[in-house]
């Protein structure tokens, strides 16, 4: 079965800095992909890269299209939902609004309605907060409603970035636990970048492990999380 | 009695063209996030375009919905071709170029048609059964066209999701792309509706002082005033801080310092609007954190 | 600079000094006013520039501060006899005071709404002047005539004489030296590094220590002194005020040629100055409008082509011939 999104030679530059040389990398329709580094690896540019806000050059195929050179807004349009570091709310948008933003180019009403009731049962907080301007809600629940935002879209494949930061243990492991939730009930491709290695092998079927740009170690979580010098230099044992 | 009560009606009048001004303020801050310095200059040269129109014989009414036609192409092609350039520059990068566009229009007004008086008709008749001592028909009519405006741009930016889109472009417009929103055409739509707004406030005012290139120059600042005053991102407040500027403008001139200080009055209601209370009357205040 | 050594330097700036110190015998009175004028914008502009292009605060409305030190000139020197030279300090200190006051509101006020702020200012000037309960002292719409000040003593180079224009120029030229020596110093030192952090990045200035209020509202009264000093000396130059000479124009006119000549640069105040004064006259010959319309279109061009102005190609040009050499 070919791959979902299947990544070739992908370079990728901050104007005339280069952060990604030539990483190869693909997903499984259903699965969740984790991408792990330390701080600079290149995994925040690694996602930017398949939303093309970067500039980029070699091959991303997804769901049989390529993506590089096009927009941004046309990569949305494909099915692909990008959940950015530091969340990327509109703070001065109630929840409601930001939630019906996630449904921008969706063309059916009526769906829409059935998704907003679907986030509000999974995330009862962006319920309550409905009408409340997204900025004062905290860090937790604007990661919430930031999943919910991509998950309005309807998408093939949802990107996140680092969702577990700036965040208290028991609200990641909540915002994980339904993520996992997420992709066993609704078959959402995931591609997950995270710092905290050991949270993400533990969500994710299969990780990459990219360092200053490169892909240095690829494999199954399990594979991952036997390795001896990620245990030391990931893992803290 | 008679006469406070001519000066607040007649402060609401000229209320309603600082209103309409405001509107347009509003809808180019709404889209932009910018302060459109060039507006008043814009609207006028919008003006002069139905001016000639109407010396060559068209109908009223063609002219104005041809005029408001090509002001917001006028306005779409402005922000395509020259704004997109500095769309990510800075703030005074912008404010330069603001300043740029209000010479250059005021230049074309001035060049193209000349700085003798004009006079400009208005569309509502002036022995209308409606009008009375107090309120004339164009008075009338153009309070009734800007609470048009004012209930379209309501309608557009609170129900629909294009007036969202344009919201949410403004605000955050990295996260927009992310939800599929193309931000630079929200833009360009931003300023095409902003000239389209313009145009319409100007060949209200222009009956009423004479249609020539510095026409808006003062109406500008109140217009100003009085989006700042209502929040300037509030269509609402725009047209309600039309209202009190105008009755202040009035009644502060008539009773307390002269009519010569006009332009200073504005001045002082702006920097007390900004220090005191920056959201306006009806504008919302953000809370972000750093 | 290399090529040429420490003795070339000096020698270039000394034949350079030289030459501004006769340029006034070479041309006529005319010309030596323009020039005068040159200098006093240029003193104009780096007012302006401290305040909008160091510390990022945007002011449309620098044209009230120097209206502000060319009526105390004026009125000092016509109702109360003050000799010329001594109503700069006096207009100076006045200005900064002015602009002190202003600046604390304007602590409150951002980008495009302290520009909107200022922009009404500027508008609101000559309503102010023509202000009849003032006219007693601002001499309302007539305005005030000066007496040009005659040289102190008498003096000749080839075949000139000393005028009141040459000899005033000379004593702009030292002004404007000293003006620009000030900031200069004032500029490169803990000061300008703190007034351009403020501009760059508020919250983390703050968050190092810097005193952002104190240095905002102090940026603004120094600012406006400049100004108010030009303003002054404008007067004199041109020995008269009225209220139509301090229309919103000339707060935009500085801005022009604070752009022209490059944003936070001090030499290019002159580049400003030299473009503000004698573009109009060229532009005048082709249509009334043509001033503006050039103006608006430069703006535009400038802050997309060429956003750091004169200087900003010259130094970009300096710095790839040093390289080349080295």
């Amino acid at each position: 079965m070919p791959a979902l999104l299947e990544v070739r030679g992908l370079n990728a530059a901050y104007g005339s800095i280069r952060v990604l040389h030539g990483i190869d990398f693909s997903l499984e329709a259903g699965r969740i992909t984790a991408i792990l580094g330390a701080n600079g690896a290149g995994k925040t540019s690694s996602l930017r890269a398949l939303c093309q806000t970067l500039k980029t050059s070699g091959s991303i195929v997804f769901d049989g299209h390529q993506l590089v050179g096009r927009a941004t807004e046309d990569v949305v349009r494909m099915g692909v939902a990008h959940v950015p570091d530091g969340r990327g709310t509109f703070t001065a948008l109630s929840v409601e609004e930001n939630l019906r933003l996630g449904a921008y180019v969706r063309a059916d009403r009526a769906g829409l309605a059935l998704d907003m009731e679907k986030a509000f049962s999974r995330f009862p907080i962006l319920k309550q907060r409905c009408h409340q301007q997204a900025g004062t809600l905290s860090g937790g629940e604007q990661q919430m409603l930031a999943i919910s935002r991509a998950l309005m879209l309807r998408p093939k494949l949802l990107l996140l970035d680092e969702p577990s930061f700036g965040l208290a243990p028991l609200v990641v492991a909540e915002i994980f636990s339904i993520m996992r939730r997420i992709n066993q009930e609704d078959g959402v491709s995931m591609l997950v970048v995270e710092q905290n290695a050991s949270l993400a092998l533990d969500l994710a079927d299969h990780a990459y492990l990219l360092e200053t740009g490169r892909v240095v170690l690829s494999g199954t979580s399990a594979e991952i999380q036997q390795d001896e010098s990620v245990r030391r230099a990931y893992l803290g044992y | 009695m008679d006469a406070l009560l001519h000066q607040i009606v007649s402060g609401l009048a000229n209320g309603c063209i600082y209103g309409s001004v405001a509107l347009a303020l509003v809808m180019i801050y709404q889209s932009t996030h910018h302060i459109n310095f060039a507006q008043g200059e814009m609207a006028t040269f919008s003006t002069f375009i139905a001016w000639a129109l109407i010396q060559a014989g068209w109908p009223y009414w063609a002219a104005f919905a041809t005029t408001v036609a090509i002001s917001f192409a006028g306005g779409l092609l402005l922000q395509r071709l020259v704004l997109r350039q500095v769309e990510k520059a800075p703030v005074l990068t912008n404010v330069i170029v603001f300043i740029g566009l209000l010479l250059i229009f005021n230049a074309l007004s001035g060049w193209i048609f000349e700085h003798t008086l004009k006079s400009f008709p208005s569309p509502f008749p002036k022995d209308s059964v409606l009008a009375s001592r107090y309120v004339s028909a164009h008075e009338l009519g153009s309070a009734a066209v800007m609470l048009g405006v004012l209930g379209a741009l309501f309608v557009f930016f609170r129900l629909t999701p294009l007036g969202l889109a344009m919201r949410a472009a403004a605000q955050n417009p990295d996260s927009a792309r992310l939800v599929g929103i193309r931000v630079s055409w929200m833009l360009a739509l931003g300023w095409g509706l902003a000239a389209a707004i313009g145009s319409v406030a100007g060949m209200m005012i222009a009956p009423v002082v004479f249609l020539d290139p510095n026409m808006m120059a003062g109406i500008l600042l109140y217009g100003f005033a009085a989006a700042l005053l209502g929040g300037i991102d509030s269509p609402l407040g725009a047209v309600v801080g039309g209202f009190v500027v105008g009755v202040l403008e009035n009644l502060l001139g008539a009773y307390v310092i002269g009519t010569e200080l006009k332009l200073s009055v504005a001045l002082v209601l702006i920097v007390a609007t900004l220090t005191l209370r920056p959201n306006g009357l009806f504008g919302k205040t953000v809370v972000s954190r750093v | 600079m290399k090529a040429l050594g420490p003795r070339g330097l000096w020698l270039t700036v000394a034949l350079l000094v030289l030459a501004l110190l006769v340029l006034p015998f070479l041309v006529k009175n005319y010309r030596v006013f323009q020039f005068n004028l040159v200098l006093v914008y240029a003193i104009a502009i780096l007012g302006l520039n401290l305040l909008t292009g160091f510390n990022g605060q945007i002011s449309l409305g620098h044209g009230a501060f120097y209206a502000f030190g060319a009526y105390t000139a004026a009125v000092l020197m016509d109702k109360a006899g003050v000799p010329y030279w001594a109503t700069l300090p006096a207009a100076g200190l006045l200005c900064f005071g002015f602009g002190l006051l202003l600046g604390f509101p304007a602590l409150r006020l951002a980008g495009p709404y302290l520009a909107l702020a200022t922009y009404a200012l500027a508008l609101a000037v000559p309503q102010l002047l023509k202000y009849k309960r003032l006219e007693e002292l601002t001499g309302g719409v007539q305005g005030i005539v000066l007496v040009k000040p005659d040289a102190p003593f008498a003096f000749s180079l080839l075949g000139q004489p000393l005028s009141q224009d040459r000899w005033l120029y000379f004593f702009t030229l030292a002004v404007a030296a000293l003006m620009f020596l000030l900031s200069w110093n004032l500029l490169r030192g803990r000061v300008g590094r703190a007034l351009v952090a403020i501009r760059d990045h508020p919250i983390a200035a703050t968050a190092m220590g810097i005193n952002l209020p104190l240095f905002k509202s102090l940026a603004f009264g120094v600012s406006a002194a400049i100004t108010g000093v030009a303003g002054a000396l404008g007067a004199i130059t041109v020995a008269f005020v009225s209220p139509d000479s301090f229309t919103v124009s000339l707060s935009i006119f500085l801005l022009v040629g604070l752009v022209v000549g490059g944003l936070a640069s001090i030499p290019g105040a002159i580049f400003g100055a030299v473009f503000i004064q004698f573009v109009p006259n060229i532009a005048d010959d082709i249509s009334k409008s043509a001033p503006s319309a050039i103006y608006g279109v430069l703006l535009i061009a400038l802050m997309i082509l060429m956003p750091s102005g004169v200087m900003g190609v010259l130094n970009g040009a300096w710095a790839r011939l040093r390289a080349r050499g080295s």
